[in-house]
């Protein structure tokens, strides 16, 4: 097993009266693919904020590559290197899709050239490349949320999170979306994806975990999970189950 | 020594209900549209010299003309909503802060122009003189006006609970796209937003009238001190432009007493950055 | 607006040339006046730009940091006989140390709260100047009449040299944004006006960026404040810490297009002349017309150009390429 990337212990979240998170503890390898799924609500998108610094945990910790950074502010924690995208699509309107890149490669670059050039080199990668000097408020959705992996690329990152990224891509741009996903991997970087495009979490992952109100209920590779008796019922209800 | 401790707070309580009726108005058209009335100082001023006029020259009283100052700028705030707030509803936030500027420039100028600057006060109103609680006075007009205060912004409390209007009002407050799902029209709640914001502050302005000073720059700090009131209370906050306006008014008072009545403004414009750092939505909002 | 077109570059030398002509051909001092008024406040319309163009901080309590400016480097050279070429940097210094202090408690705050803060800010620094012995309170600060020199920074028998002096501030100040706005300060603030999320998620500590971009505009509109103290050689709260020069300077980056360099340039040349114009034609007899015709203008900007006249006018630019 290679080395430990993420390690998520016992993450415990409340708003107010509603538990979002409920003690739950995971872990990613360097180079794996790890999949969150589970129904809508289920406290997903809370976890990956509580995990990169955009809300403090109630309990528990999260460490990375060994050192602990649950109390770190999101910013710190892009800089040791986790990158994450948002359900909502979060890039810079006034921008071209370069200026955007080159906005999360000042991180490791401080010239404005050399800046350029890693950004230039991403979009490259996310075949981003011909539209570079296109308004960023231009492109279609699916173009956005590759522009948002290139920015989170841009950045240097050595665990990138994804937060829904095939959310609303047509099936052409799902299978696009998946390969530079591949990519991404491939080139050392780990992922760690939330998602509920079965077709997609199927092909790519190389572990599953599911979630539900707020609790992991299952972890394990994609196939065994979807078959898990308690991962259908949390998906569809008693009554299927039952009917089944 | 206590008596003067009571005399603060009486004072405090008497300028801060105004305050608050004046608030009230401002944080409507906030809470509705997310627009910054600049001009709303200088409406109460257009407000203080209706009354002004009134008594002038048709010998009415400021309460009776309460009515009058009401409707006067409920039109005044329709109009200027209509013609050009709604203009840049849609453009650059901006825009939206700066062109309330603009009317708050022509219209103490436009005073300055039609007026003169010089200061104007009502000699005999109605209500005069002063009651004595104990050693404490009490002055006449300006219990008046903050009673009257009161009973106005209880008035629109249960305009916006109760009607159908005033619930379309706070509807549209809450929550923009879901009033327009519903059928609301959001243009037409805008400019009653704007037209009774404008109105409420009107009143205030009779109110004031009955013994303050009546110039046309006179909206300039009344203004500033209801944008700070506001955000103090919570943007769109009914309740909490009410209870901010109470709390200004001892923030001012008390402040000018104990530390140097030159500086009393400065106090109520320090504690409000302090709230907004510790709390930035505000005390309710 | 990183790399210039060459059309661009003709059309800039050309102004410069004739901007540096122009006091040889001026008859008057009025017009010298007024030009010298236009630069000030496109110098502060730049530096306002900064913090708000850039990074989205529309303050409007600039004024504070004019009037800090102005007093620190006359108080410095009335009471210690300091040279105002020293002053108008403790100036700058004092009023960036200022900005940081209010900064901070504002640093969360966006769009209308933080323009609400500044003018609080503004009017706290007004009050208190109008009670402050030290500095001549509402009484106001008169500078001493010195010998005409460039090192006393001090004309008296022309304003050649004054118009001279604020131009060149006015480049400096075009080139310090033109530096930051194509920097990695630039870009950062950008994300910051964009939002929070988007500057954390790329690991920019926001409250870092605010407070650089607030203490830049700080100290270059500190420097303004200096130079109208030289100029006008009297002081008073009333005069250089109201409300209405904060308009102004949003109004001149407003008008010319806040978010990039060459705008505020362009808003003072169309401001400043009309507003100066109307109050020498309109508003001596006190009538406040000249005022009510300024207002008006600031609605009419508001409603049919907000987006300012740089956008127009570099979206002909493109079109007619």
């Amino acid at each position: 097993m290679s080395a430990l990337c993420l390690e998520v212990a016992g993450i415990t979240k409340r708003f107010g009266g509603l538990l979002a998170n409920d003690a739950i503890s995971f872990a990613a390898h360097d180079g794996e693919i790890v999949s969150i799924i589970g129904p809508n609500g289920a406290g997903k998108s809370t976890l990956f904020s509580c995990i990169t610094g955009f809300y403090p945990p109630n309990a528990g910790t999260v460490r990375f590559r060994g050192q602990d950074i649950t109390r770190l502010g999101a910013d710190r924690i892009c800089k040791l290197g986790i990158a994450r995208t948002f359900q909502i699509v979060q890039i810079i309107t006034d921008m071209t899709v370069l200026e955007n890149v080159m906005t999360g490669a000042f991180l490791r670059h401080a010239r404005n050239g050399a800046a350029r050039a890693r950004a230039e080199e991403v979009l490259r990668f996310t075949g981003l490349i011909d539209k570079q000097h296109m308004a960023a408020t231009a492109l279609t959705i699916a173009d956005k949320k590759r522009l948002e992996v290139s920015m989170a690329l841009a950045t240097g990152p050595t665990l990138l999170m994804l937060d829904e990224a095939m959310a609303g891509l047509t099936p052409v741009e799902l299978k696009d979306m998946i390969v530079l996903i591949r990519q991404v991997r491939n080139s050392g970087v780990t992922l760690v994806i939330v998602e509920h495009v079965m077709e997609a979490v199927m092909e790519l992952s190389d572990r599953v975990i599911v979630i539900n109100s707020g609790r992991k209920i299952v972890e394990g590779p994609p196939a065994e999970v979807v078959r898990n008796p308690e991962v259908i019922q949390a998906y569809l209800g008693e009554r299927y189950h039952a009917g089944r | 020594m206590f008596d003067q401790l009571l005399q603060q707070i009486v004072n405090s309580l008497l300028i801060g209900s105004v305050y608050s009726l004046v608030a009230i108005g401002l944080t409507l058209i906030w809470g509705v549209m997310n627009i910054i009335n600049f001009a709303h100082g200088d409406f109460l001023m257009i407000g203080m010299f209706i009354a002004f006029w009134m008594y002038t020259l048709y010998g009415i009283d400021p309460l009776l003309s309460i009515p009058l100052c009401a409707a006067g700028l409920f039109l005044l705030g329709y109009l200027v909503y209509r013609f050009i707030v709604s203009k840049v509803m849609g453009g650059p936030g901006l825009a939206q802060l700066v062109v309330t500027f603009g009317v708050s420039i022509f219209l103490a100028n436009f005073a300055v122009m039609l007026w003169t600057p010089d200061f104007r006060l009502i000699d005999h109103p109605l209500l005069s003189g002063t009651w004595m609680i104990g050693a404490v006075p009490l002055s006449i007009p300006k219990f008046a006006a903050s009673l009257g205060s009161v009973i106005v912004s209880a008035a629109v409390v249960l305009f916006l609970r109760k009607t159908k209007t005033g619930k379309a009002i706070l509807a549209t407050e809450m929550n923009r796209d879901s009033a327009l799902l519903m059928g609301i029209n959001t243009d037409r709640v805008n400019a009653l937003s704007f037209g009774i914001g404008s109105a409420l502050v009107g009143i205030a302005g009779a109110f004031l009238s009955m013994y303050y000073y009546i110039y046309p720059q006179v909206g300039g700090l009344f203004g500033l001190i209801s944008f700070c009131i506001v955000a103090f209370g919570g943007f769109g906050s009914i309740e909490g432009a009410f209870l901010a306006g109470i709390v200004i008014g001892f923030v001012q008072t008390l402040g000018g007493y104990f530390f140097d009545p030159a500086y009393k403004y400065a106090i109520v414009f320090m504690v409000y950055l302090i709230t907004v750092w510790i709390r930035p939505q505000g005390l309710l909002g | 607006m990183r790399t210039f077109t060459s059309r661009q570059v003709s059309v800039s030398a050309v102004v410069l040339v004739l901007l540096l002509f122009f006091p040889l051909v001026a008859r008057g001092s009025f017009p010298m006046h007024v030009m010298i008024m236009l630069f000030m406040f496109a110098m502060m319309g730049v530096a306002w730009n900064i913090m708000g163009g850039y990074a989205g901080m529309f303050s409007f309590g600039q004024v504070a940091f004019f009037g800090i400016g102005a007093y620190t480097s006359s108080y410095l050279l009335v009471t210690h006989h300091i040279s105002p070429w020293i002053g108008i940097f403790v100036g700058g210094i004092l009023a960036a140390l200022t900005a940081a202090a209010i900064g901070i408690p504002c640093s969360n705050l966006r769009g209308h709260y933080f323009a609400i803060a500044s003018i609080a800010f503004g009017e706290i620094v007004r009050i208190q100047f109008n009670n402050w012995k030290l500095i001549g309170a509402a009484e106001g600060l008169t500078l001493p009449m010195l010998p005409e020199s460039f090192a006393n920074f001090m004309f008296h028998s022309s304003k050649a040299p004054y118009y001279y002096i604020i131009l060149g501030f006015l480049l400096a100040a075009l080139i310090v944004c033109y530096l930051v706005a194509t920097s990695k300060m630039g870009f950062y603030f950008r994300a910051i006006k964009e939002s929070h999320e988007v500057a954390k998620v790329l690991g920019i500590n926001f409250v870092h960026y605010r407070l650089m971009a607030i203490m830049i505009s700080a100290f270059l509109t500190a420097m303004a404040g200096t130079f109208y103290a030289q100029y006008i050689l009297y002081l008073d709260p009333e005069s250089v810490l109201i409300l209405p020069i904060s308009v102004q300077i949003v109004l001149v980056a407003m008008l010319g297009g806040a978010g990039s360099v060459i705008g505020p340039v362009i808003g003072a040349a169309i401001l400043i002349p009309v507003s100066e114009i109307t109050r020498v034609m309109l508003g001596h007899k006190g009538t406040g017309i000249d005022m009510m015709v300024y207002g008006t203008l600031i609605m009419l900007i508001s409603v049919y150009q907000p987006q300012g006249v740089w956008g127009l006018l570099s979206s002909i630019g493109r079109r007619a390429r």
